[in-house]
């Protein structure tokens, strides 16, 4: 049987972390942008991140990556099996991209939504067929980290949720699927709480490794809050943060001055080199 | 002296680049680590600064670290990165005189 052909759109953190977990697997991927040089950086990071996940056993031995294509035409997707977009959270834009993919594929393709926190029913209005919709919320690095939370939306198909569930076993991740809220499970919890962190900081009461080292070795945090701001991406958080308050009125979801002046100052974590913490050149 | 520098002269000088890889974890992690200690298990590396250790010692030795080579069992201590190093460019230095 021939492998099911896999079309990420958006070559950012996110899309290029997925697409090296799919081909990582074997799978065959066509990553679409809109920016030829986003997608040239992209390639390059595929290929460390297989060297990453190699190097951490995250990547099953011995097997041949998947062939990665990627392209500026939209309309590649039309040949694909699955469909994962991966734009920048701004409902404007996923709007932009579900609507035109939805046109593209063939009826029953599953077209899935990478998202912290958009609520699926939202963009289900945005596409041809809600039933085939579903939300995913890798965690990044998608290649290293083996849980996924799934989507499910009010209109999402059984077969949708079928076909998502044996592609995430494929390609070696383990799903948990919710209900469809404001910020799913993960980002209603923890975005919140960096947040907070952030807050904490700003606020004086400790430093922003003291807040880390607390929670890693008190609450048995892997990394501590403001760690993972910086692997996440200070400016996305803030548009997460955004999308939650804007959905949940939850004044803790309002994002912390400290984080928006890292944004305005172009601290934007792990990716621009300067977060909460500085990171050499010698970058993955 | 520079690890550029440090590539250009021989013999490989072993406590040299231990020295460095010293600097260079202490700079990211602000911990200093002995020379036999599993980074790793004691909490002072994890998987994503395993990645930044390959790239630094890349670019400062200029090696390239592939295939069964890439395996965190090389990155584990300082010495062994020094002796991943050391073996590297031993290698490459061979394939030279060919």
């Amino acid at each position: 049987m021939d492998e099911q052909l896999i079309a990420i759109v958006g070559a950012g953190v996110m899309g290029t972390g997925i697409s090296t977990l799919v081909v990582g697997a074997g799978l065959p991927v066509v990553l679409v942008d809109v920016d030829q040089g986003v997608l040239e950086r992209a390639t390059t990071a595929i290929a460390n991140g297989l060297r990453h996940a190699q190097l951490t056993g995250a990547l099953p031995p011995g097997r041949t990556p998947g062939e990665l294509r990627t392209t500026l035409s939209l309309s590649d997707v039309a040949a694909a099996d699955v469909v994962i977009e991966a734009v920048t959270e701004l409902p404007d834009q996923k709007a932009q991209v579900l609507s035109a993919v939805s046109a593209l594929v063939r009826p029953a393709t599953p077209l899935i939504s990478n998202t912290s926190g958009i609520p699926i029913d939202e963009m289900a209005a945005w596409v041809k067929n809600p039933d085939d919709l579903i939300g995913t919320h890798f965690m990044n690095p998608a290649y290293l980290i083996s849980m996924v939370e799934v989507i499910r939306g009010p209109q999402t198909a059984d077969r949708t949720v079928e076909s998502v569930l044996s592609l995430l076993t494929r390609i070696g991740r383990r799903a948990v699927v919710v209900h469809d809220a404001p910020g799913f499970v993960t980002s209603r919890l923890l975005h919140p709480m960096i947040n907070d962190a952030a807050q904490v900081v700003r606020a004086g009461t400790a430093t922003v490794e003291d807040v880390d080292t607390l929670m890693q070795g008190c609450l048995g945090h892997p990394t501590g809050p403001l760690r993972t701001a910086d692997l996440i991406g200070i400016d996305n958080l803030v548009d997460a943060l955004e999308a939650l308050y804007a959905r949940t009125g939850d004044e803790r979801c309002r994002p912390s001055e400290l984080l928006l002046e890292k944004v305005r100052r172009g601290e934007l974590g792990r990716k621009s080199g300067r977060g909460f913490y500085n990171y050499s050149e010698a970058q993955s | 002296m520079t690890p550029e520098q440090q590539t250009e002269k021989a013999p490989f000088d072993t406590d040299a680049v231990v020295d460095e890889i010293t600097r260079f974890v202490a700079e990211q992690t602000r911990t200093t680590p002995d020379v036999d200690q599993d980074l790793f298990t004691t909490g002072i590396a994890n998987s994503m600064f395993a990645m930044q250790l390959v790239v630094f010692l890349e670019q400062a030795y200029r090696v390239t670290v592939a295939g069964p080579d890439l395996q965190l069992s090389n990155f584990r201590t300082i010495k062994s990165m020094a002796a991943l190093v050391g073996r590297l460019q031993a290698e490459s230095a061979a394939d030279s005189d060919v």
